[in-house]
């Protein structure tokens, strides 16, 4: 291969770095007015009035819009259409829409907001989840499974009680995770204009221009034929731009009513109440262990914080259970999910959606483990990685694995042999390891049609035009569709233009999330580009009397393998196709395969194929002050085959930054103020001065290894590497903290206090923990029972009827609490 | 984005015509030189003087010159400061070291390009209650500091309690510096630590229609200084505890005169107690001594909940931040630690 696996400048990068390239703010059009939008002063209230005559007189304003305006309710997932563009009848977190001022500039729109009269009545307030919990009532939502209990699960899969039973050891652990934020440096921005036709324009920083368009389609009341949605390249978006959004509905609605374009840019501000980010989690592990060390079952429990709305809220919640079984074998498993409402911001997906949380916990458990059963934590996990091209017992079917591969690809690299448990007092190492989905198997809303589609233009000139709707959120989509289209065809990538993200020109990709636009877009242009090559290839053919079976596409030439100085340019390839068969056009496209998960909730977790990926983290503890300093992070990630490893390396190291800030630093977390004197709720920092995320000095070094074992199902053997390499980094700080002062810190944000309080406890005796110890009574649902591959099972659900068989040994076994 | 509030710019051209502006004006103007500070700030709506009057321009503030020590005209940037510690034939090097490490730690290199000595000096008092946008401000209410009632940090309490975040202050004040206002009235010279008082709103005793026009330091022949500064990161971040400390040390290790100033604790910066210098001065720093006197140093340390980190554990880090401080007055190797608290080297 001549492109795959060189690395190379990325198509798109000299527009980036000559400041070229058109975000959404950059778009400016002839009689463009702009947006800001009143945001909810108080955290949970009715709305009782909206009085917008004062700003409506204001000199400058051309519109004000409110809840009224938007009778229709949208959300990302089919089962949570719980949003509107603008509050009707209540606020439900300080920050949510109530009500839009369209003028001639930003500064007046801005000061007309303070015209407008809102009056609310206070609701009781919810900021925590056991508050949620513990009151049904006042419903933050009129949906949900119970009070204020947005999502509760519970699959089982196999007898896990007997598995416990039946364990050598028991281990439980509670762990809880922070939320935090993307935080990508582009606000969201949005431009709507009507356009001549009297269509729809929007101009959007969103991952997912798809289901914008069906969410703008629904609550416009409008034909989808009538609206066009063009993602601009984002500024970053790491989940926090896949959702439909209040800015984007607004001023599609305002550019209709006014037909005048409208601009809507967020401020830092109003992008911490977008938010979408990591949703807090308190979770609980037991798991059951082998003598010999292996898995016997494992018992999971979460409980997640989801903010004011749906969003993808039920899906992260599988998540947080899904993908435990991906990395080590678990024979029996139960997984026990919850998330309730709470009056912030909505948490959503972020790189490694719900399934970061529920990794840091398995990977310290793992650690602790390790430690009481005196073994090494890398060849426990040797000795546990789950076997390739299996079933896993939740019916993921898992194909290549590089886990083993990562692991001792780090021992190695950090000499753990010599370090581990071997450093002086205050320095330490920890490992850890992960998986992640490349691409979700299933779409937001149910259909059978393909998730990505590509089409290409063969120009006689030997240009190629390459069509698709994934959209380049820094992540490198475009360069891997060009990279995909010109290895095929044996051409330069600069020789392909990429026209991608607009659902005018481009065919349906679902969007850059979930990890799923290598495999799927790069399947997908695999397929429309050998269409088009075997076009090519019997035109030559025939003129040059060489079997098509012997033609080579590379260096910009068709030639004859037997006789390489025999052939034609690329560009006279496609004018003999063209003259044989008409104009050059091809598409191709990709679905999934069928999940093997049959069971109400195994849409969450399926996927083509996994990656894997192991880090050592090393720290340097202070033990009189507990601040802590990372110096260097290894990193193994198994990426199947790199497109471009440039760009790998970019998202491996990229996915290590993030880390580091959601293991130290970041929090999206809110204050209260003394509840005598005031109601309010508000998030404690929304400025990126004071909520911390690592800067270029904060930075370690950072080793990584790529392991390249293509994986048939990908792209030249692709797995992702977009989200993946985040996974393991925050279980290995806690982990290396651990090997360097001997107290486990079980949360995120593992900061200098936390340590301090833990050596304190120590010192004083005590557990040498920092971290939760409760987890709450939960009103769980008879679980949906699957039994496992190897017992027989089908991936259906079982009858209820026969589940449980009387008088089974479930004698408690001693529990190892920590 | 956030957008400016509309208001009259000036921009003078002398010093005398800045001060004879600022004596005609109503309450509602300010000076503005950099503006890292000032400008975020009014388009939080922090502030919204009607009026700013430029004095970025000013040849007369960017002046230099040496003596009896140094004078540093207000106006120069971070970054002209940190320069000057190549100057004065090098003597300036270690006597002033707190003045270039804490400039060298203000922000961010763009922030420090635009900054000036001056403007950090006269930096608004900083507290996570206050430094919010308007709608965030009005969710609570608003604050004591700007168009509310209460301290949100300490409902009963009196007075702002908003933090001293400047870095450069606790420098020159271990060293002694003094300033000079200027206003159309006259001129005065008043010690640096004079300018400062204790009250997050009234924190500063310069008059509106004065302006800072430049900084003493004196000469310090045998002394060396150092500044050290707590923030969670390399960069960015106002300090939540800085130390500054001075000493001047005989060739025997004695120490025969010192001064440390506490950075982020209070709403000025805080001189460590008489009783803590008093037990340096005419011994030899030895790691007893050195703890003897962090504990002592660190008695006024008050830090409350408004800032980024615990207030409890920013109190307890307040003796080990003076140990560092006076280890390396001593002389010991800190680059390790160093690398470790700033993320970066340090002159």
């Amino acid at each position: 291969m001549k492109i795959v696996g060189t690395p190379r400048r990325r198509v798109d990068g000299r527009a980036k770095v000559t400041g070229q390239t058109k975000f959404a703010d950059d778009v400016v059009l002839p009689r463009m007015l702009h947006c800001k939008l009143l945001r909810a002063s108080v955290p949970h209230a009715r709305l009782v009035r909206i009085d917008a005559s004062r700003a409506t007189a204001h000199p400058g304003v051309h519109l004000v819009l409110t809840g009224n305006d938007f009778p229709i309710p949208y959300g990302i997932l089919p089962v949570s259409q719980d949003e509107h563009a603008l509050a009707r009848d209540k606020v439900r977190f300080v920050g949510d829409p109530v009500a839009a001022v369209i003028a001639r500039d930003e500064q007046t729109a801005f000061d007309a907001l303070d015209l407008i009269d809102v009056e609310y009545e206070p609701l009781t307030t919810f900021a925590d989840p056991e508050d949620s919990l513990a009151n049904p009532t006042p419903r933050i939502h009129e949906y949900g499974d119970t009070g204020n209990v947005h999502k509760l699960v519970s699959l089982q899969f196999g007898d896990v009680e007997q598995a416990l039973a039946d364990a050598d050891r028991v281990f439980e652990d509670i762990f809880f995770y922070q939320g935090n934020t993307h935080l990508p440096i582009e606000q969201h921005a949005a431009v709507a204009a009507k356009d001549p036709d009297g269509k729809l324009v929007l101009w959007s920083s969103t991952q997912t221009p798809h289901y914008v368009h069906r969410a703008l389609a629904k609550t416009l009341e409008m034909p989808a034929a009538h609206i066009r949605v063009i993602a601009t390249p984002n500024g970053g978006g790491f989940g926090g731009k896949s959702d439909p959004f209040n800015h984007e509905m607004v001023v599609a609605k305002a550019a209709l009513l006014l037909d005048r374009p409208v601009k809507i840019c967020l401020t830092r501000e109003e992008v911490f109440y977008c938010h979408r980010g990591r949703h807090p989690v308190l979770m609980q592990f037991t798991t059951g262990m082998k003598k010999d060390g292996t898995i016997a079952g494992m018992h999971v429990k979460t409980l997640l914080d989801g903010g004011a709305y749906g969003s993808y809220g039920v899906a992260s919640t599988f998540y947080t259970g899904a993908l435990q079984t991906v990395t080590y074998h678990v024979p029996a498993y139960h997984f026990q999910g919850c998330r309730v409402f709470t009056n912030k911001p909505p948490c959503g997906p972020k790189r490694g959606h719900g399934t970061p949380q529920s990794r840091f916990g398995q990977e310290i458990q793992l650690d602790k483990i390790a430690e009481a059963l005196t073994q090494d934590p890398a060849e426990l996990r040797l000795r546990i990685v789950e076997r390739p091209e299996t079933l896993t017992a939740n019916y993921l079917r898992v194909g290549t694995i590089g886990l083993s591969e990562c692991i001792r690809r780090v021992t190695r690299a950090a000499d753990w042999a010599n370090t581990f448990r071997k450093l002086p007092h205050g320095r330490g190492v920890g490992l850890a390891c992960s998986s992640y989905l490349s691409g979700a198997g299933l779409a937001i809303y149910w259909n059978d049609m393909p998730h990505s589609g590509v089409q290409l233009k063969l120009d006689r000139s030997g240009g190629v035009t390459a069509f698709c709707g994934a959209t380049e959120i820094g992540q490198g989509s475009d360069d891997v569709l060009v990279a995909c289209v010109a290895e095929v065809l044996g051409i330069d990538p600069l020789d392909i233009r990429p026209i991608t993200g607009d659902t005018d020109l481009t065919p349906v990709d679902l969007g850059s999330y979930s990890s799923r636009v290598t495999l799927m877009m790069g399947n997908a242009a695999i397929q429309a580009a050998e269409r088009a090559r075997d076009l090519l290839a019997d035109a030559v053919s025939r003129k040059l009397g060489v079997p098509r079976e012997r033609l080579v596409f590379a260096d910009r030439r068709v030639f004859d393998t037997e006789d390489p100085g025999k052939g034609v340019t690329f560009s006279d390839a496609v004018c003999l196709a063209e003259a044989a068969f008409g104009t050059i056009g091809t598409t191709g496209s990709y679905t999934p395969p069928k999940s093997a998960a049959r069971f109400k909730g195994g849409g969450v977790g399926p996927s083509p194929t996994y990656s894997y990926s192991a880090a050592i983290v090393e720290v340097d503890v202070d033990p009189d002050s507990g601040w802590i300093h990372v110096p260097r992070v290894w990193i193994a990630h198994d990426i199947g085959r790199s497109i471009n490893p440039v760009l790998v390396r970019g998202q491996v190291e990229g996915s290590v930054y993030m880390a580091l800030g959601e293991a130290l630093m970041e929090e999206q977390i809110f204050r209260r103020l003394p509840p005598r004197l005031s109601d309010a709720l508000v998030h404690k920092f929304p400025s990126m001065l004071e909520y911390k995320s690592p800067t270029t000095l904060d930075m370690p070094e950072v080793f990584t290894e790529l392991i390249e074992n293509p994986d048939p199902r990908g792209p030249f053997g692709a797995k992702e590497v977009g989200q993946g390499p985040l996974l393991p980094v925050m279980p290995a700080i806690a982990n290396a903290v651990y090997d360097a002062v001997g107290v486990r810190i079980d949360e995120v944000p593992i900061t200098p206090e936390k340590i301090l309080k833990a050596l304190d406890a120590k010192a004083a005796g005590k557990a040498p923990r920092y971290g939760p110890s409760h987890f709450p009574d939960i009103p769980w649902p008879e679980p949906v029972r699957v039994a496992p591959p190897w017992e027989g099972g089908d991936g259906k659900a079982q009858d209820v009827g026969r589940q449980k068989e009387e008088g089974r040994s479930t004698a408690a076994k001693a529990v190892i609490r920590s | 984005m956030m957008r400016l509030p509309n208001f009259r710019f000036v921009a003078p051209t002398s010093v005398h015509q800045a001060a004879e502006l600022l004596a005609a004006s109503s309450g509602d103007t300010m000076l503005v030189a950099g503006g890292t500070d000032l400008l975020p700030n009014m388009k939080r709506r922090q502030q919204a003087p009607g009026t700013l009057v430029g004095v970025r321009h000013i040849a007369e503030l960017r002046a230099i010159s040496s003596g009896d020590g140094v004078t540093i005209g207000a106006g120069l940037t971070l970054t002209d400061v940190i320069r000057l510690r190549q100057g004065f034939g090098g003597q300036a090097r270690e006597a002033y070291g707190a003045l270039w490490q804490a400039a060298a730690q203000v922000a961010t290199p763009q922030l420090r390009n635009m900054g000036t000595l001056g403007g950090n000096l006269c930096l608004d008092t900083r507290c996570n209650y206050y430094d919010q946008n308007y709608e965030w401000r009005k969710a609570i209410d608003f604050c004591m500091k700007k168009d509310g009632e209460t301290c949100w940090v300490a409902p009963s309490s009196p007075k702002c309690v908003a933090v001293s975040s400047t870095d450069t202050a606790p420098a020159l004040l271990a060293l002694g510096a003094s300033v000079t206002l200027v206003s159309a009235n006259g001129t005065r010279q008043i010690a640096l630590s004079d300018m400062y008082r204790n009250d997050g709103i009234h924190y500063l005793t310069r008059q509106r229609s004065e302006i800072l026009t430049s900084v003493h330091v004196p000469r310090l022949d045998g002394w060396r200084s150092v500044y050290w500064k707590l923030r969670r990161r390399g960069a960015f971040d106002f300090p939540v505890l800085s130390v500054a400390a001075a000493a001047k040390i005989a060739k025997d290790g004695t120490v025969e005169a010192a001064r440390i100033v506490l950075g982020a604790v209070a709403s000025r910066p805080v001189e460590a107690p008489a009783e803590a210098i008093a037990a340096l001065v005419g011994r030899p720093l030895t790691d007893d001594l050195i703890s003897e006197v962090a504990e002592r140093a660190a008695q006024p340390s008050r830090p409350l909940d408004n800032t980024d980190f615990t207030l409890v554990w920013r109190k307890r880090m307040t003796k080990f931040f003076v140990s560092y401080a006076l280890k390396e007055l001593r002389g010991d190797d800190m680059r390790a630690r160093r690398l470790k608290v700033s993320r970066q080297e340090l002159l």
